[in-house]
């Protein structure tokens, strides 16, 4: 337990979120991709949030009981991406390139509108890790000074 | 009498220590504002320093024997206690990041606050054997 794991935690945080960022990125960029199969067509990214237990991460200080350390947190972790399975969009377009025999193209299930709230919310929990990160800087600056005139 | 560092110090050291742990809970509250079945934690601030207070003063309840009960309050140790959500979100997260932020926030300057007291402490140790 000390300052310096405030820093982990907010990395893990600020590394998690860009991440989330990335998968957002991504979906908003095929939005429009058409694809001729169900199979072919690109489907929504999302990233699953994990809470690292200190215990996993030094598991022969594993405490018995109740002690201090027992169950605190390390931050966050990507526990893998899931793909949506919401239904795909089937829309009939003839002339299109990619139009199967019926003429029909399949256009990737994002949602534009939840991408961009999604958007968002990882902005502001990553400004908000940079803000922790930030904080624990300054107190840890200020312990250095301990003692000095 | 002598001077030790325990008894010039005071209860700042405990409570700088304390800061320093809440700190850290309440980061890792924030980094899993996302976290799907997260629940938020906190460390019990007055239980801990009840507990130092009375480790420093001598009056507080030792327990000689195996029989004897803890009689200090549920947190007095530093253990992580769970928040009451007010209004916990649909994937089971309890953290209210404007809430924690705040008291991240709070604690940073309370932290300031007994680092202050800490370094002024140190500061009149200093003047005492200088004599000037």
């Amino acid at each position: 337990m000390s300052l310096g794991n405030i820093f982990d935690i907010a990395g893990s945080g600020m590394t998690a979120q860009s991440l989330r960022l990335n998968t957002t990125a991504s979906n908003i960029a095929n939005a429009e991709t058409a694809s001729s199969s169900t199979d072919t067509t690109y489907r929504a990214r999302k990233p699953v949030f994990a809470a690292i237990q200190q215990a996993m991460l030094n598991p022969d200080q594993q405490g018995f009981g109740m002690g201090s350390e027992e169950g605190a947190g390390a931050g966050v972790r990507v526990e893998g991406i899931v793909e949506s399975d919401a239904e795909l969009q089937m829309r009939y377009e003839p002339n299109h390139p990619a139009a199967n025999e019926e003429g029909y193209v399949y256009y990737p299930n994002v949602n534009v509108v939840e991408e961009m709230a999604d958007m968002m919310s990882s902005s502001r929990s990553f400004q908000m890790n940079v803000d922790v990160m930030n904080t624990a800087k300054s107190m840890m600056q200020r312990i250095l000074t301990l003692g000095q005139q | 009498m002598a001077i030790t560092f325990d008894k010039a110090l005071g209860i700042h050291e405990h409570a700088l220590q304390a800061r320093v742990k809440r700190a850290e809970v309440l980061a890792n509250n924030l980094a899993n504002a996302d976290t799907p079945g997260y629940k938020a934690r906190d460390v019990d601030f007055q239980a801990m320093m009840q507990k130092a207070q009375d480790s420093m003063t001598g009056f507080g309840m030792t327990t000689t024997h195996s029989g004897h009960m803890d009689t200090s309050s549920p947190g007095a140790d530093g253990e992580l206690l769970y928040r009451t959500p007010h209004q916990p979100s649909i994937d089971g997260n309890t953290v209210d990041a404007q809430a924690e932020q705040t008291r991240f926030m709070r604690n940073a300057m309370d932290y300031q606050a007994s680092f202050q007291f800490l370094s002024s402490r140190f500061s009149g140790l200093t003047k005492a054997l200088k004599g000037e």
